[in-house]
């Protein structure tokens, strides 16, 4: 079953009262918990239900009062029409190759950063990693109107390396802290062997604790991967050119076009571009909540 | 959080202890830690320190990227704390985050609470939870505008449907902050409900088995056990929502431009404003400034006041 996470699940309900019949306020109890979850999950599930059914409609249907669920005929025409009259296609690409290559950055540095804070020892040490753990609870708004500027200077404005370049250093306070945690819970025993073998620190990083933090590193991706293609702030102070929208921004503009009369292909090109987030999500749920119990966060 | 240093400062004494060999291999592990560390350490000048001594520096400028800069002195803090709009949409912000940041975490506690308990499909229910959280805020901005429209959007049809009067949600400036909140506890609930989650599971299953010895109600044990253990996690939800929530930005760039009657024009929105679309780069950056105050006075008291309430095993 494709589930958030494989969590251990502590003995049935039913085991624990043993062969007799629970008594009936156990059955209410459960039936309530049940009825709870499930109107809960419809609350949570609703708009992204709307969103679909509206991008299958006739404009006519649109409207429709009372509203109609599920559309007949079914418009599969709208995600074709949709793509005809934007190049949603090519926005789609351009978030492929920001997020790609910036994910990219941030798996190298922040497993570079990681393992240089976890196993290495040297003066400072101590300092700069508070240093990085006060950079979580900086707000970024501080530092946008300066780096903004500095890229203008760079000439980098309307290309996508601002999107791209900054997460090749370090990649967020927050994955180095990931993956620092992850190298803290190898034995020692590893990098000894291997440095008495003659071993290289760099051979080390690179032969004996990336492999074994292949699944951590899975982690940092998908964060990277989410944190990039639904950025909506960067793309939209420094891209300006049509073909080169990302497609978040992308659809920020084909709204201001098509906002007002068709909801049902602002919809469709909605659909579009949350269906890979939540592709990628169901492939990789279970490194989301391992990612999250990673860091610890205990005292 | 772990306490950063911890066995840090181990390295040292082992330098210049006698052994050559020894300390010649530390100095070699000390050059290694900086050439490994050394993107972070790059980026956080290129990218944080410098950014941040830059601003200050610009705060007491005027320049607008085309003509070169001029130094007005203190002439924008003045006109910072003359302008209404600063202190409307740090009124706005405030307001927006104190009613947020505790209903979300609310919210996403009791559905964290609800994903532990001991029944079937609550992997489903977690997913359909976090879902909203790993969609773009663009596209869904976009689906709630069209839900909220007061005459054929959906929430209001549910409304009439059940005989409930209906509102002008984003359109009202009486109701448009409050439906922004509503709005984030759907977006950004399963975030902070899937950190709650990962804490919950910390939890060591005998607390609660000693607990039901001694006799403690399902009440007695939350109060008792479930806070006590979760508070980091607690805390660590809290500070990071108040650091985002004053940032709030892309649903109201979006869905009501700060509008109606500015009612809805948060701080950053501001910002961007003044530095993106009117060029007041020097201006902007002592607005950036303010906010970074603000920002850093609630999160340090939050971190002093949690000293009393917070709980660390082992500390």
């Amino acid at each position: 079953m494709a589930t958030l996470s494989r969590l251990p699940r502590s003995a049935q309900a039913t085991a624990a009262h043993g062969g007799q019949h629970p008594p009936a306020s156990y059955y209410i109890k459960r039936a309530l918990l049940y009825l709870g979850m499930i109107s809960l999950s419809i609350v949570f599930m609703v708009p992204m239900a709307w969103m679909l059914s509206t991008s299958l409609k006739l404009q006519g249907q649109v409207f429709a009062h009372p509203p109609i669920w599920i559309p007949r005929p079914i418009m599969w025409y709208n995600y074709v029409e949709v793509l005809t009259v934007a190049p949603i296609l090519r926005w789609l690409g351009n978030t492929c190759v920001v997020t790609v290559a910036a994910t990219l950055g941030t798996i190298i540095s922040a497993s570079m950063v990681g393992f240089g804070f976890a196993r290495l020892r040297f003066p400072g040490r101590g300092a700069l990693f508070a240093l990085l753990l006060a950079t979580m609870m900086l707000p970024h708004i501080v530092t946008q109107i300066p780096t903004f500027i500095m890229f203008k200077y760079l000439n980098w404005h309307d290309t996508f390396l601002p999107l791209i370049v900054p997460s090749f250093f370090g990649g967020g306070a927050y994955n180095i802290f990931l993956v620092r945690q992850f190298y803290l819970t190898i034995p020692t025993d590893f990098d000894d062997a291997a440095r008495i073998d003659g071993c290289s620190t760099f051979r080390i990083f690179w032969q004996v604790m990336l492999p074994l933090s292949r699944p951590d590193l899975a982690t940092v991706a998908i964060f990277g991967f989410m944190a990039h293609w639904n950025d909506f702030l960067a793309p939209l102070i420094y891209i300006n050119s049509f073909d080169k929208l990302t497609v978040t921004l992308g659809l920020s503009r084909f709204r201001g076009e098509y906002g007002t009369t068709a909801w049902h292909l602002l919809m469709a090109a909605s659909v579009v571009a949350v269906i890979p987030c939540i592709a990628i999500f169901f492939f990789a749920q279970e490194h989301f909540v391992q990612g999250i119990q990673m860091t610890g966060m205990k005292g | 959080m772990t306490t950063p240093g911890g066995a840090v400062s181990a390295g040292a004494p082992l330098v210049g202890r006698g052994k050559r060999r020894r300390s010649r291999l530390a100095m070699r592990e000390a050059r290694d830690g900086y050439l490994f560390i050394a993107p972070w350490l790059l980026g956080f000048v290129l990218f944080t320190a410098g950014p941040m001594l830059a601003s200050a520096v610009l705060a007491l400028m005027r320049y607008n990227l085309f003509s070169p800069p001029v130094w007005v002195g203190l002439a924008n803090i003045k006109k910072l704390v003359s302008d209404d709009i600063v202190w409307l949409s740090l009124w706005n912000t405030a307001y927006y985050t104190f009613l947020s940041v505790p209903l979300r975490l609310i919210a996403s506690l009791v559905l964290a609470l609800l994903c532990v308990q001991k029944i079937r499909f609550t992997a489903w229910f977690r997913t359909f939870f976090y879902l909203p959280s790993v969609t773009p805020a663009v596209a869904m901005a976009i689906v709630w505008f069209w839900i909220l429209n007061p005459d054929v959007g959906l929430a209001n049809t549910v409304l009439r449907a059940i005989g409930l009067p209906p509102s002008k949600w984003i359109w009202d400036p009486k109701t448009s902050k409050s439906t922004f909140v509503l709005m984030q506890m759907w977006t950004a609930g399963g975030n902070t409900m899937v950190i709650f989650l990962a804490g919950l599971q910390n939890i060591p299953q005998s607390l609660y088995e000693a607990a039901q010895i001694d006799g403690a109600s399902g009440w007695a044990q939350f109060k008792n056990v479930t806070v006590p253990m979760l508070s980091p996690v607690i805390l660590f939800n809290l500070v990071m929502g108040i650091i985002g929530s004053f940032q709030v930005f892309t649903g109201a760039f979006l869905m009501t431009a700060g509008g109606p009657a500015n009612s809805t024009l948060f701080s950053v929105l501001y910002m961007y404003r003044l530095a993106f679309e009117q060029f007041e780069m020097g201006y902007a950056s002592a607005f950036a400034w303010l906010l970074f105050l603000v920002i850093l006075v609630f999160t340090l008291l939050q971190l002093r006041m949690s000293e009393s309430w917070v709980y660390y095993e082992g500390g």
